[in-house]
């Protein structure tokens, strides 16, 4: 199963399995890392599940949607060139290795 | 009375504003045992998606779930899952549960939500007619859908639609039935209930308006067809009902906690007894946004409420002040909705209605309600922001769409 390294903003690093096909939010959300809210439960409606994705990997996700985007204009931290919404990125194996930083805050 | 264990946080309900107060109050620092008590046997889940992605399979049961089972030991909060609240006694600070327990609470949340109002209508009780609430419910309407080919939604609100296109999309006969002359005349205008009537036609979906039940008939117990007022029979081997939801305010009732349409509660979420707050869907509050009292069924609202709660119970003050807002996906389509806009009387439109991308700003004289907006997120969360700054937006602002309401966040949030 490929693997996601959530780094929290204290810099402390959980690295979990996420299954293909399974959002970096819900991955987060399933395996207890804290630092997402999710609010709106992936539905691109609340900018709580805000990450900062390693730059190294932004060129493999796929292109940011116009609700992501308004949506990340939203966020409570600071919007970055390399600001996703976990919800909208898919695990797969072309990720397997990703590493996304978590915001100081999410509301 | 035996109590079993410390005073502390009881929250009755474990659903989105339940689990979400006893995480609030962790994060605000609450001190003592933290108890949520839900009536379901499920970890608490995420009910949006019930009507569209777990209906339709693209959401599996493991992703309903806010949080893993650890993650509430971790935070010390105690989910006693599938027991019930029935009494609270004021004078003791307990609540009674369905199974004996009694537990002691400094702080009392009541987070019961609501149940959906039952249909009556001779027939209502055959076999093959749902609600669309609990997870529970969408199991058992996925269990009989393999047999199922023609569904009569009662209801056209948010759920019902949603459910009709989900069906619609996994390719059964779906009539929509709807007693009022339009489409979700709670939640929107005009504008966009018609354009959600001729949406769902065009998808297929036989959208009767003003169009009452007389009842329902079966055979052997099942349910075969839906009798309209006016005498014609809609197939059906599925009946989905969907006519709105009542607060459980009972259990704050009996005790003596002061209710209208939902348990009464201030801006901290405090009702008539400061020790017992209400939250999310059960409760009833005025603010800014509205002239009057009102009850709000969403997500925000229970979310929202919950944090405020969950920072009273800790002794911070956070009031609850946010402007409402609500999605509903519907097909292709992304519906959202931002301020409390019923009672309004203008609709000022942006973008183009036919090509299913605008928005309606709706006026109450020169008094700017609040937005919807159809595949256009831009409107809604400026519109969002907006309302939160209180920003009174003109109707020539709102006509003008050389004007980004973006630029005018800006300008409030620096003026503010």
């Amino acid at each position: 199963m490929p693997k996601v390294t959530y780094r929290q903003h204290d810099g402390s690093e959980e690295t979990l399995e996420v299954r293909a096909g399974t959002s970096l939010m819900l991955g987060a959300l399933t395996g207890g890392v804290e630092g997402i809210e999710a609010e709106c439960g992936g539905s691109c409606m609340c900018a709580t599940c805000h990450v900062y994705v390693d730059e190294a990997w932004l060129d493999k996700l796929p292109k940011v949607q116009v609700l992501e985007d308004e949506m990340l204009d939203d966020t409570a931290s600071e919007r970055k060139p390399n600001s996703r919404l976990s919800c909208q990125i898919e695990m797969s194996d072309a990720l397997d290795g990703i590493v996304v930083e978590l915001p100081e805050s999410q509301i | 009375m035996a109590t079993d264990e410390a005073a502390g946080l009881v929250v009755i309900g474990g659903s989105h504003a339940g689990h979400q107060v006893a995480i609030a109050a962790r994060a605000a620092g609450f001190e003592g045992p933290v108890t949520v008590l839900s009536d379901e046997r499920e970890l608490p889940y995420q009910r949006p998606p019930l009507s569209k992605a777990y209906l339709m399979g693209k959401q599996p049961r493991e992703a309903l779930l806010f949080r893993p089972a650890a993650f509430y030991e971790e935070q010390g909060i105690d989910l006693r899952l599938g027991v019930s609240a029935t009494a609270i006694d004021r004078a003791a600070h307990t609540v009674t549960c369905d199974n004996g327990t009694v537990l002691s609470y400094r702080k009392l949340v009541i987070a019961t939500g609501t149940r959906v109002r039952p249909l009556t209508v001779p027939g209502s009780d055959l076999v093959g007619v749902h609600y669309i609430r609990t997870l529970a419910d969408i199991d058992a309407m996925l269990a009989e859908l393999d047999r199922v080919k023609s569904v009569v939604v009662i209801g056209g609100g948010f759920i019902g639609l949603e459910g009709a296109a989900a069906l619609k999309t996994m390719g059964r006969d779906v009539a929509v039935v709807e007693l009022a002359d339009r489409l979700m005349t709670r939640g929107v205008g005009k504008t966009v209930s018609t354009f959600y009537a001729d949406h769902h036609r065009s998808q297929g979906v036989d959208v009767r308006l003003s169009t009452g039940v007389e009842r329902l008939e079966g055979e052997n117990g099942q349910v075969t067809g839906v009798i309209l007022s006016g005498g014609e029979t809609l197939p059906a081997d599925m009946v989905i009902v969907g006519i709105g939801v009542l607060p459980n305010q009972e259990i704050a009732e009996e005790a003596g906690v002061d209710c209208a349409n939902g348990i009464i509660v201030d801006e901290n979420t405090q009702t008539s007894d400061p020790d017992i707050l209400a939250v999310g869907d059960c409760a009833q509050f005025e603010g800014r946004f509205y002239d009057g009292s009102l009850r709000l069924e969403s997500v925000q609202n229970a979310t929202d409420q919950a944090r405020t709660a969950g920072a009273t119970v800790s002794g911070e003050k956070k009031p609850y002040d946010s402007a409402p807002w609500f999605w509903s996906d519907q097909f292709d389509l992304k519906l959202q909705m931002t301020g409390i806009t019923v009672g309004y009387d203008t609709e000022v439109i942006r973008g183009d209605v036919a090509a299913g991308e605008f928005s309606v700003f709706y006026f109450k004289g020169d008094t700017w309600l609040g937005t919807d907006t159809v595949n256009q997120p831009a409107n809604h969360i400026a519109s969002r922001r907006l309302l939160d700054a209180g920003y009174a937006l003109s109707q020539a602002e709102a006509a003008d769409e050389g004007l980004a309401l973006k630029e005018l966040v800006k300008a409030a949030r620096k003026g503010g």
